[in-house]
Parts: C-alpha cells; structure tokens; sequence
C-alpha cells in the first residue's frame, strides 16, 4: 500500500512526457499496459494532488509569498512604487524607538482585553441561559446571531452616532439615570470602552452558540451525578459545565485574542475623518491603523512591513502560549 | 489493488445512515435540559434587545432626515424621509454600485471557496497520499495568519498588474479559504463512507465522475452552509477590499461606507445611516430565512477543532 502511494511522488529523474509514465517500484511486470489502465493508475496517483493544489497555489501566490516578502520589504526603505534600498534592522529599531509605535501597541493590548474578557464571559453566560429548556428557542439564537451578520463598517457607523457625546443615546440614556454626558470620542478610556463595545457586540452572540454547541454535547449523567451530590445549578455549572466545554473556551480565547491583534475598521471608522491616526491624539490607534497610515499615508512601506512583522511575532506568541495551555490542560486531565 | 491503497480512513462500522440529513444539528435532549425560570427568560429578552436595538435604530435614523438624526435627543421612532434617503444613498453615495459590485464579489467569492474546499476536504478526509498529514498541519496554521501580513506585497502586484480599484483584486486572493478545506473535512469523515467511493471505483469511475456523482451529493448540505458562511464573511470583508478599491471607481459596500464614514460625500448622517441599512438588510434577511443553517454551520466548524 505505502509502496504504492509513495511511488506517485517519485518521479523519475528525468520527466517524461505529461501525464507521466507509470512508475514502476515494486508493482507489477512492465507489461504492456493499455492506455486507459495506465491513465486510470496515474488518475488514482495524482488526484489527490489535483484536489489540494487550487488551495496551496492559491495560498502560496497570496497568502506565503506576500507573507515573507513582506518580511524582505521590512529590512528596506521603500515607497509606494518606489526602489527599495537595504536597511537591516533600521525598521525594527525605529518602531522601537517610536512612542507611537508603544502607543499603538498599548492600545492594541488595552483594547483586546476590555473587548475580549467581557465579551467571553457573557458569552458563556448566555450559552448557559439557552441551553435551558426554551420556548422561542430559534427566535432567541437567531436573534443573538444578528449582530454577525452586521458589518463592521454598518454597526461602526451605527454605534457612532448612539456614543455622539452631544446628541447620542448612550448619553441620553445616562442622563436619564442620573449621570454626566461622558465624552465617548476624545478622552482615552471612554473611547477605548465604545470602540470595545462594537466589538463585543458583534461577536458575543456568535461565541454563545459555539459555547451552546460545547455545552450541548456534555453529557447529562454528569449534571445528574452532581444533581445528587447535592450540587446548586450555580456549583453545577462551575463544576460540571465549565471544564467539560474547557477546549472551546480555549479556541474561542485564541480566536478572539487573534482578531483583537487585527482591529483595524472599528477604531478607524469610529474616528470619522481623523480615524487613521486613531483619534485626535492617537487614543485608540491600533497596530493595524499605524501600519496602515505608515504605508498608505506616509507612504514607508518598509516601516509598515516592519509592524507587521511585529504583529506576525505577537501571533507566534499567542500561539506558544495556546500550546503550553493546551499540555497544561491534557495533563490536569490526565492526573 | 489501486482501489484499496487510495483509501485511507475507513470510517467506522457505517451504522448510522449517512448521506442525505443534515448533520449540523444540536443534539435535542444531550446535555441539561431543565426548564428555564421566569429570570432566565428576563435576561434572554435583554440580550435580544440589545443585540437587535441598534439594528431597530439604524432603521430609525434612516427614516428621519438629518436634523432629527443630529438633535438631542436622537429619535426613537420611524420618521418618513425614508424614501427620499434611499433614493440620495443610492445615486450620490455609489451604495446602487457598491451592492452589485459585493453580489458580485461575495457569490465568486464563495462559490470557489466552497469548490475548492470540498475538493481539497474530499482529499484531506478519504485520499492517502505522501505529505497528507504535513499539508494538513500547513492548512490548519494558515487560518490564523492575518491579511495584514501579506497586504502590503499584494497590493504591489495589483498596481504592477493594473488591477488597482478592480473587482479581480479582491476576488482571486479570496479563492481559497484554509477554514473551508477543514471543514468540509470534518464533515467528509464522518459523512462519506469510504465504500462508496470504493464502489464507484470498482465501476470504473475515474476521479471526475467519484467527485461529481459521489463526493457532491454527499457534500451538498455542508457546501450550503460553508457558502453562507462565506458569502458573509466575504460581504462584510473590509480590511483588503478597503486599501484595494476606491470609493469612485469600484467600491464594495464595505468600502462605500468607509467613504461615507469618513466625509467623502458631505456628511449628511441620514444618508450615511441609510448607506449602513442597505448594506445590512440583505444578510439580514438571509439570516431570517435560513438563519439555523447559519447558527447549525458555525457551531459544527468550531467545536471540533
């Protein structure tokens, strides 16, 4: 069998016509064989080859290339359809000198933690709530689902006007109860709260329902077995609950710290006009705005590749860590 | 002989039906089924309220004209400019343009991903071949890298090819997706008996004939739902599409809104607001129309990564 499929890829060294001839390593006498066995044969070898390869053509002409070409392009100072000329590490030493560039990072981690944190953990509150026995359970699910469906672009715009300090509802609704118009676009905190809270209402619902999905496959003898212990819905569902679904709580972390290392349309269509720079004083800039306005408004692609690159070595960061927890994790259940 | 080495995974005693129903379903009755108390309902109507409330007040504020938008306190109720604030979206603001422009790009877009994926996941799941399990590795650590990686050289090459601003420069680097190839994956294993494949070998079938007569019609309710998925991720796609096309020449809607959001056209907030509408309503309705497929499918990529 190994002989067999291994022989697809040892091809001669010297190629033979197109569809290549049959290679013959320990199969059968080289008798003669009719064309049409022979191009069944080469069929059964090479398809599974032809089925992958529209994915890693694709993946490398757009995905690897551009990848570590971006990689080349850091170590160079070059401009939008310029000559690039060779500057070693310049790139990297200037982001490291560059207080925008630590503010950028600043607000990417800030921002990634206040969207990420709340957003999980009502996400699994609101698993848990509809994992009971619903009446309207689909109008429910579809209904925490819609905001996915909403675009970043259309829920920024709308969740613009509703943060407006003058005119908008969120004020509105707190003068209601009692408290000052907060200032949602140019002090720090406030901003990073409403940019964070388009995020996490886009996404909760979305990590709900693959929390539901997780809770859902738990089975019930454990809830029962607790049940009988004594155990209050509360205990159950930190005892019970929590560790059975504890992989997708992993994933869900992982692709949401992901996401939050790329915010880029949030912040930027938050900020109107001047959302680029991410707010009058750079108060929510991203990585992701700073790479795009060193390359696309400054025009130095080379320091733009440079910061992302950066965000490339974030992303190998975070996976290290997924990997550690992932071993942690298998061995509290083993032990 | 060559029939047997291709086949890779024999999935276990085919004892449940497999082809035809659709598998992407929550298990009634696994898991806790308690009845839910008169709290539990209270939070639940809060949480649909504001997960749909801006969605209600974006249709709000595309009925009221401008001044009403801009004037404290914001409306809460429908006003009767809607009409005339499609009618202003649609010819000043490009959003007729945009929308064709995105149906265009969202159905190419997932109509390959999903050929693509289901051949590949076809592979992956039942075809033995050298480098299976490294390739595999390779498209799993492909989902997580992100576009900001590799813009920079795609859009030299747009420039370089004359593709700047054209729907082509958004489309080809979004033919393939590495979560689609998991997916139909994971669904293959489980759905496609190997014997099936084997049978149609045994007839003589060549890879073609298993792909279209076998592989498709087992793959069909998983295609769907990977083609939604992808249709909507691939119509609110902003990122590329935004440095890729110009608000004048080619927009998405996505890029259309930018521009509005940005005050390239006088910031009129009613238009802009109508401009967020349009772009929204059609995955709005997909979604109240097939919207358990959608939360069926989202849930069956992810818990079994």
């Amino acid at each position: 069998m190994a002989t067999s499929a291994r022989a697809a890829n040892d091809s001669p060294p010297i190629p033979p016509a197109p569809a290549g001839r049959p290679v013959r390593s320990s199969a059968g006498p080289p008798e003669k064989q009719s064309w049409r066995s022979r191009l069944y044969r080469w069929d059964l070898k090479a398809t599974p080859y032809a089925f992958v390869a529209p994915f890693f053509l694709c993946f490398a002409a757009f995905g690897l290339f551009p990848l570590l070409y971006t990689g080349w392009l850091s170590l160079h100072q070059i401009s939008l359809g310029g000559e690039g000329e060779w500057r070693g590490l310049d790139n990297y030493i200037r982001l490291w000198d560059s207080q925008f560039f630590w503010n950028a990072l600043r607000n990417t981690f800030t921002l990634g933690v206040i969207s990420t944190v709340p957003q999980l953990l009502m996400a699994l509150g609101l698993a848990h709530l509809l994992n009971y026995k619903l009446r309207g359970r689909a109008f429910f699910r579809v209904a925490v689902l819609a905001p996915y469906a909403t675009s970043i672009a259309a829920a920024t715009l709308v969740f613009t006007q509703l943060f407006n300090a003058d005119y908008g509802l969120i004020n509105s609704a707190l003068g209601w109860v009692g408290f000052d118009p907060v200032d949602w676009q140019s002090s720090k905190w406030p901003a990073q709260i409403a940019i964070s809270t388009i995020v996490i209402w886009r996404w909760t619902g979305y990590n709900a329902l693959i929390y539901l999905a997780a809770m859902q496959a738990v089975p019930g003898e454990l809830y029962e077995a607790a049940a009988i212990d004594g155990a209050s819905r509360w205990r159950q569902f930190i005892s019970v609950t929590i560790p059975s679904i504890r992989p997708t709580i992993l994933f869900t972390i992982v692709v949401s710290t992901i996401g939050s290392t790329q915010l880029f349309g949030e912040p930027m269509l938050y900020g109107g006009s001047i959302g680029i720079s991410g707010g009058s004083g750079g108060q929510y800039q991203t990585l992701s705005l700073l790479m795009y306005e060193k390359g696309w408004v400054t025009g130095a692609l080379g320091q733009a590749s440079a910061i992302a690159w950066v965000m490339l070595a974030l992303l190998l960061l975070i996976g290290l860590v997924q990997v550690l927890f992932k071993r942690l994790n298998r061995r509290k259940l083993e032990g | 002989m060559a029939a047997v080495t291709e086949t890779a995974e024999r999935t276990a005693p085919a004892s449940e039906p497999p082809q035809g129903r659709f598998r992407f379903r929550f298990r009634q009755g696994a898991g806790r089924q308690q009845h839910a108390g008169p709290l539990t309902y209270v939070f639940l109507v809060l949480a649909a309220l504001v997960s749909l409330f801006p969605l209600y007040w974006n249709l709000v504020a595309a009925s009221n004209d401008t001044a009403r938008v801009v004037s404290a306190p914001a409306p809460l109720w429908f006003g009767d400019e809607l009409m005339s604030n499609l009618t202003r979206a649609w010819n000043d603001a490009d959003m007729g343009i945009a929308l064709v422009n995105t149906t265009v790009v969202a159905g190419l877009v997932s109509l390959s991903t999903v050929l693509f994926a289901t051949l590949a996941g076809f592979a992956f799941a039942k075809l033995r071949f050298t480098g299976r399990g490294v390739l595999l590795a390779l498209v799993v650590a492909t989902m997580t890298i992100p576009p900001q990686l590799s813009v920079i050289p795609l859009y030299q090459i747009i420039t370089e090819l004359g593709w700047f601003d054209q729907l082509q420069s958004v489309i080809l680097p979004s033919m393939v997706a590495a979560f689609g190839v998991f997916f139909m994956r994971q669904f293959l294993i489980e759905a496609l008996p190997i014997e099936l494949v084997e049978a149609a070998r045994v007839d003589g079938a060549n890879s073609l004939r298993v792909i279209w007569h076998v592989v498709f019609p087992v793959a069909r309710p998983a295609m769907a739902v990977l083609g939604m998925l992808v249709f909507v991720q691939s119509w609110n796609d902003f990122f590329w599409p935004f440095i890729a096309l110009t608000t004048q020449g080619s927009p998405t809607l996505q890029v259309a809104l930018a521009g509005l959001g940005a005050g390239n056209h006088t910031i009129d907030q009613s238009v802009v607001l109508t401009g967020a509408l349009i772009s929204t309503v059609p995955l709005l309705l997909v979604f109240a129309f097939l919207g358990k497929h959608v939360v069926g499918g989202i849930t069956a990529g992810a818990v079994k990564s």
